[in-house]
Parts: structure tokens; sequence; C-alpha cells
């Protein structure tokens, strides 16, 4: 069988979620790359007819539609405002499989996604050792924002803050604290709460504390999956979740964990939806475990409104000086896949020291979208503006956004831009305002 | 083939970024949201300034290349496919700058590739209303809704895009720059070219710049909803709207196969048992729109309305709407493909319409829901199918051709708002007449000697 014959039978399995796209291009509107490129390979009505016209052998070049698959950042908008609802991400997801496996993986996704993220020990250890020797490396740039051009290679002109010295779990080491609120819940930090933004796991730690919720945080846990699948590295992803899958039956085991929960919107909607979307790569009992996950798994922001109701409950202290203006970026995994939008503007709102003001296009993309932004960065950056200007139109000097790696996009833009506004997750937000 | 000169002048005009020779650039302009087969063009090209489409066009019309020009590629008739293999398609969607809103003199001036709810926003921040609301605003382009003459659902109030049309410039197959039309609102000098590029489907000659009319917004409006036991009543409800002289900025109509399949979809409590349901707004001055309301009201309970319901709220109108608004994702989602039909009759007809449509779907054993304009007779008989499954859709083909017998027989038109392209081409002589083919035919070689401007539309020339 030719190569082509191959790849257009893997893909004709898609052929009925392929064929209900009626090509109406109502996703130009809401498409961040497109908006930004204007081309219609880039948009996913444009994509869905290459993949469609690659499983009839109606196209040759296999390495043109494996490019233009892969300038998508996955953030779901085209999905959500579609009107045939076909199941663009899971195509998406598909595909970038059927092409990896066609072709072989990256040398360097391959590393990381096998390697490193699923050894958190390994990749800690890296953090560790690089985190002393970067203030001889590190330029500075914002008040907290660094560049590397000796690192150019690896993170391009980006502007990143400093490494923390040690991570979340090395500093709280394997967490099981006792309920006061009758709420026991399992904290998946995530790979970025974990080892960069640290602050953001303490700040969780210490809210979920001030609640009397019990807290089991297990030091192994490794990466979700979704750079892995997104990067159609099917094996990585079953790699890092079958760890994954074996520490939490362990902490499932004789009940008493109420909720999973996750700083990061990617986390949770992996957990939630990707998890079970690819359950017929797991054993059976592998599958009960990610069907006990997903009935549990909620945002952090989500749990603090919808269960332990914090809204409601007195505002903090009003500190002396004045109020700081914040707006909010929807990050797309958390509105878009799980629907979360109101829960975090209530945290924030609870922070009498902060007044929340809406931003333009509060839910389209920063242009983030996980790996994309290493392989894409150009294209990256000119979304991200985008979204800077709606920040800096506001007129805030912080903004807030559930997810790390929306983090790490927004201080990466308004640094380049010397733009003065802080980066903040909700729950840092929320936390400040809690006693020591 | 292609010469690499050509294609080398033009990366020299345009930039090698805007210029798309690789297989799967060009793959993905050879489809637009019409159910036809696609035809990969051989170039394709994308200006970003007005002036380069004289250029881009005396060099490709030189070189023998077919031309189709594209927006959004969003129209449902194939105006946007490739005629052949060795077309080049050019894209206006990078030309999208607003030129001017003038507030005092009530007009706009445009580029080709603006996208009409990006247009209407900005109008409307500065107080004034351009009403053309095709379905596909959200991206279609202002050269794109003149080029099909594109509707939407204020028509029988405030008409359709040609209505907003005051002028146009645009370059013929030479490469010269046409002007027609003014800023003024009386304006003789010379032919009403812009009235012949109007609908002209990319046969004429390339749009380069649009001076479109604006108006004032209206001051208030009032919905309404209304369901019927039969269509019969419905239709004399339409009728008896505008019997009494009052024209609603919508008049809208979903029949019972559309209720059920968005019911089914959207649990939004819709009455399923209602052979009808319309959706009427009007609008105008607040005391005008109380008045008109309330006879609206009047006319509906004569016409034997089973319910109607006047939404008190912004919160409750937007749900009524929703329904209209899902109507077609709805149909869209129940099957694989979803022929979208726009034949149109008199008002008066819609009741005879709609049994001719009843019976159709039920000889040819396919599910059918219509919902449109009721107000100004736009129908949409939208056929739910697979066409991948050859059977069915070869009754789907029958049935199609059975609704424009109807719609003909009845004194209406093939189309009233999706345009011909190559979709309906083969009726067009069947409501015209030969002469009227001959003439186009006629009319377009003189506009187009070599016969290389989107020639298979419309009429072929």
């Amino acid at each position: 069988m030719s190569d082509i014959t191959r790849i257009a039978n893997t893909l004709m399995k898609l052929d009925d979620m392929l064929c209900d796209c009626m090509r109406c291009g109502l996703c130009q509107a809401v498409c961040p790359v497109f908006g930004a490129t204007m081309k219609e390979a880039d948009v996913s009505r444009g994509k869905l007819a290459l993949l469609d016209n690659l499983a009839h052998k109606m196209i040759e070049d296999v390495d043109a539609v494996e490019e233009k698959l892969n300038r998508c950042l996955l953030c779901g908008s085209c999905q959500a405002n579609c009107p045939s609802g076909v199941k663009i991400l899971d195509i998406f997801m598909a595909a970038r499989q059927a092409l990896v496996e066609y072709r072989g993986l990256n040398p360097i996704k391959k590393l990381v996604f096998r390697q490193l993220l699923t050894h958190p020990t390994l990749f800690s250890t890296m953090m560790r050792a690089a985190a002393p020797f970067q203030g001889t490396v590190m330029r500075k740039q914002g008040s907290t924002t660094y560049d590397m051009p000796l690192m150019s290679k690896l993170i391009g002109s980006r502007h990143i803050a400093k490494l923390p010295a040690k991570s979340l779990h090395a500093t709280y080491g394997a967490l099981n604290t006792p309920s006061k609120c009758g709420i026991k819940v399992l904290f998946f930090a995530g790979c970025m709460a974990d080892k960069y933004y640290t602050q953001l796991g303490e700040a969780c730690l210490k809210v979920l504390k001030h609640h009397g919720v019990g807290v089991v945080m297990p030091t192994d846990l490794t990466c979700c999956g979704i750079p892995a699948l997104a990067s159609g590295d099917r094996i990585g992803f079953v790699k890092e979740t079958e760890k994954n899958l074996a520490i939490i039956a362990k902490e499932l085991i004789g009940g008493g964990i109420d909720y999973i929960l996750t700083p990061c919107g990617s986390c949770t909607a992996t957990l939630k939806e990707w998890w079970p979307h690819f359950a017929s790569e797991f054993s059976p009992e592998q599958r009960k475990t990610i069907e006990a996950v997903a009935a549990r798994v909620m945002d952090i922001n989500q749990f603090l409104i919808d269960v332990l109701h914090v809204d409601e409950k007195a505002t903090g202290f009003r500190n002396a000086g004045s109020v700081t203006k914040v707006t909010f970026h929807d990050s797309c995994h958390l509105k878009k896949s799980l629907g979360v939008a109101s829960q975090p503007r209530k945290l924030i709102a609870q922070n009498p020291n902060y007044e929340l003001v809406e931003m333009k296009e509060a839910d389209r993309c920063c242009g983030c979208g996980g790996s994309f932004t290493l392989f894409h960065y150009d294209l990256s950056k000119q979304i991200g503006q985008r979204k800077r200007e709606n920040i800096v139109k506001t007129g805030a000097g912080a903004v807030a956004t559930g997810c790390p790696a929306c983090m790490l996009q927004l201080s990466d833009m308004l640094s380049q831009n010397q733009d003065e506004v802080q980066v903040k997750h909700p729950v840092e937000i929320y936390a400040e305002m809690l006693p020591e | 083939m292609i010469s690499p000169n050509l294609i080398k002048d033009l990366e020299a005009l345009l930039g090698a970024e805007n210029v798309f020779t690789s297989e799967a650039d060009r793959t993905s302009y050879s489809y637009d949201s019409a159910v036809l087969p696609s035809t990969t063009p051989a170039l394709v090209v994308r200006p970003t300034q007005t002036e380069q489409l004289g250029d881009i066009i005396r060099m490709c019309y030189e070189a023998g290349l077919a031309i189709t020009v594209r927006g959004a590629g969003s129209n449902l008739s194939g105006g946007t496919v490739p005629d052949t293999k060795d077309s080049v398609v050019i894209l206006t969607n990078s030309l999208n700058r607003i030129l001017e809103i003038n507030t005092e003199d009530l007009y706009a001036v445009v580029e080709p590739g603006v996208v009409t709810a990006q247009f209407a926003a900005a109008v409307e921040a500065k107080g004034l209303f351009y009403p053309p609301d095709p379905g596909s605003m959200s991206v279609s382009t202002i050269a794109g809704n003149i080029a099909e003459n594109a509707g939407g659902l204020r028509g029988l109030k405030y008409g359709v895009t040609k209505d907003y049309v005051m002028g146009l410039e645009f370059y013929d197959y030479k490469g010269n720059l046409v002007k027609t039309g003014s800023r003024t609102v009386k304006c003789v000098t010379g032919f009403n070219l812009a009235g012949l590029m109007v609908a002209s489907e990319g046969c004429m000659g390339v749009i380069s710049k649009a001076i479109l009319k604006l108006v004032p917004p209206p001051k208030a409006s009032k919905a309404l909803t209304a369901e019927f036991a039969t269509v019969q009543d419905a239709g004399n409800a339409v009728a008896g709207i505008i019997a009494a002289h009052i024209l609603p900025c919508t008049l809208e109509l979903l029949d019972q196969n559309t209720l059920k399949v968005v019911e089914a979809d959207q649990k939004a409590g819709l009455p399923t048992d209602a052979a009808a349901m319309l959706l009427i707004e009007v609008d105008g001055h607040p005391a005008q729109v109380a008045d008109d309301a309330a006879r609206v009201e009047e006319v509906l309970k004569k016409c034997n309305a089973t319910a109607v319901h006047l939404p008190g709220s912004a919160e409750e109108k937007n749900k009524l709407w929703t329904a209209r608004r899902m109507a077609l994702p709805a149909l869209a989602r129940a099957r694989p493909t979803c022929v979208l039909e726009d034949a149109t009759v008199p008002r008066s007809q819609i009741p005879a319409m709609l049994a001719k449509l009843d019976e159709i779907a039920k000889k040819y054993d396919l599910q059918m829901g219509t919902f449109g304009h009721a107000g100004d007779g736009n129908l949409h008989p939208t056929i739910l199918c697979d066409k991948r499954d050859k059977e069915e859709f070869a009754r789907v083909e029958a049935a199609v051709d059975e609704i424009f017998d109807v719609a003909l027989k009845l004194g209406g038109t093939l189309s009233g708002e999706h345009g011909i392209g190559t979709a309906k081409a083969k009726w067009m002589e069947k409501e015209t007449s030969k002469g009227t083919i001959e003439f186009c035919q006629r009319m377009r070689r003189a506009c187009d000697p070599n016969g290389l401007l989107n020639a298979n539309k419309i009429t072929g020339i």
C-alpha cells in the first residue's frame, strides 16, 4: 500500500465527522489565527477541507497538510461557534495523531513528551539546576520579567519570569491535610503551577487551608498530557497518563476525595474531557480511574464559587492606598471547553483592593496555545499583540486569567511592549486578602 | 500551466507572501458554501492595495487565465468556485479598510473586503444604521454582498444590498478603473453601472470601492410571536399584516418540521404542535411602534393565531429570537449535508408554496424544514441529507428541480438572495426567456471579450 493510501485510509475513519462541515465559513469570524493571517488554510473550514481532500486522495502533499494543521491553537473558538456542531477538536487531535504515526514525531517533542514530562523528578532537577545560573544569563526587561539572549535558541526573544529555586512539591512534600469543612480534594497543580508559577500553587494551598479544605497533593504527578496530545503524540500521552492514573488511583482508594482541583484551565479540560475521550487506550482498571477523575475534576475558581460559595461570605479588608484596576482574560479551555467564566470574576470581586473592568474581546485567544507558541512564535506574538492592546486600552494595572499558559503569554506580550501591567491568577488575587 | 514570468511579475507587484502557488494553499480556494464539486485554481493572489487590482486583472487577462474574485467564500450558489483549473483566484479580504463614515451626509466609503458585520458595527458606533443583514454577515464582505445582491431578515421594510449602493468603483477586464454613482442622493451622470454590478457575480468587473447609503436607526422596536394550527392561517396573517399597511422590520416564519428539529436540538420550549410560528418585529418611533404592535396583534388574532406572545424584557425577546437564529444550525446538525434553497414567491402564495413543499418532501421521501423571510416571500426550504448517499442525493436533486418549478408556477423566482452562480444556472431560461439569456451573453462579451470573468456563472458567455 502506498504511503498516501495509508494515511488516506486512516483519515477516512474521520469521514463521518469531516462530512458535517457544510463549508459555511463562519469560523472565519472567531479564529484567532485567521484573524492574524486572513488565509483560508489557517481557518478550520480550510483545514477540514484539506483533511477531506487528503482522505479522498485529492491532494498529494502530506507535509503541507500537516504544516497547515499545526497552525492551530486548539483554542476551540470555532467549535464553540460552529452552526453544524462539527467536532473540530476531535478531528484535529485524531488527524495530528495519524500524521505523527505516519511520519514519526519531531525528536525534540519526543524527548520532551516521552522523557521529561513523564519524569517529574528529572524535570524538576533540571529546572532546579538552571535556577541558580539564571542570574548570569537573564537580562532584566520589565519589573519582573527578563530575556535570555544566550538561550535564544530555546526561548526565542521571550520575556519570562525568574525560575523559582524550588518547585511547589519540593517545598511542601507529599501533602495530606485533614478537612475541617468536610470536603477533601486532590490538588493537581499542573506543571506550570508546580515548577514555574509556584506562587500560584502556594496561593491555591493557602486558600484551601483557609477554608478548611483537606488537601492531598502527591509529589510525583506528571504532565496532564495535553502538550503531547496536541502534538499528535499518542504514545507520550498514554505514558504520562498511565503514571498519573496509577498515583491518583492509589489516593482514590477508600473514597474520601470529593474533588480533584487544578488552577489550570487546560489541565482541567484534559482530565475532564480528553482522558475519557481516549479511554480506549487504557486498561479497564485505568478506565475506571479515568471515569472517577472526570466526575471529580473541577477548576479551582469554579470550586471556590460553586461549591464553597466564597462570594456569599464577607469581602476582605480594604487596604490603605489606591484600588488596582484589574481586567480578566477568559482562557479558551476555561470558558469554551468548561463554561467557567463568571466564577473567576466573582472571585476577583471578593478582594476590595481590586476593581474589575472588562476588556474588549475578553474571550479571544491570547495566542499561546501551549506548544503552539514554541513552534509558531511570530504568529503567536501577532495574535498576542491584539490581546495586549485590548488589555492596555482598559487602563488596568493588572490582568488576571485562569490558566498559567495564558499568564506566560500575557506577561511576555506586555513586557515586550514595556507595559507595567501585572499578570495574576484570580486565586492569587483572592488569596492576597486572606490572613497569612 | 502558468508561466513562471507571470508569477514573478505578480510577486514583484504584490510581494511573494501574497502569491499562493502551493497545492495546499490553492486547494483552500477551491470551494465555497454551496454544495457543489470543487475546482482547484492554478494560482491565488491577494492584493493589499486596491490600486493593485487593475494590474492583476490586466496581467492575468492577457495571460488568458480565468478569473474568479473571492471575499469570504460564504456564498451559497458557487459564485466563488473557480471555473477551470487554469483559473486565478483574486482575494479581496485584505482590502478591508473603511475609508469614511459620513454622519452629515449619511454615507460611507469602503474597500471591497470589509466584513459586513464589522462595517455595520462601525456605523452603529457613529449613531447610524446599515440595514442589510445576510445570514453570513459575521464573515461576508461588502463587495461579495454587492456581487450577490445579498438580502437578510430586514428585506421587507429596509430592502436589500442593492438599495444601499450609491456608487462604485471597479476595474474592467483591461485593468482600467471605472467610476459610477456618487456621494449624492441623486446622480444621473451616465449609465447606472452600479446597478449593473449589483448581482453581477464577478462577471462584469472587479469592485474596488463602494459608496454605501446609511440611514438613521429606529428609536424603538417591539417583538411578537404567534402560533398557528394551519399554515394557511399563518399565510393569511402575513398577508393581513401587510394589508393593514404595517411594514414590520422582520416577519419570519418557521414551519412545523423546523420547530421540531430546533426543539429537539435546543429544548427551548417551542410549540412543536403548531403548524407554523411567526416572529414579528416592528420598529420606528416609540408611539408608532406601540400602535403598530397593537394592530399586528389584532390581525394575528383575527387570523386564528392559537397563541400570541409579547415578550416584556429584552432577555425574553432574545430567547424567542434564538429559535429563529438556531433554525439553520439545528437543521444543519440533524444530518451530514444540508441543502439550503431560497426560492421566493409573492407573499400571497406562501401558504400554497408551503403546501407544495410538504408534498415534494413526501413524494421524494426527504426530510425538509422550511423557515424564512415570510414578509418578503423568501422561504428557505432546507433539505437534510447525506451527499455521500448517491441514491438519496439523486432524490434531493429531483426535489430541488421541482421546488423551482413550483416557485415559478406560483409567479415566484429561483433565488431571492443566494444568487445563481452555477448552482441554478440551468433554470435561468425557464424563469426568463431565451432572448434574456442571449442579451446577457452579448452584454457579457462586450465587457469580457475572451470569456474569462467567472464565465460559467449565471448565463454562461
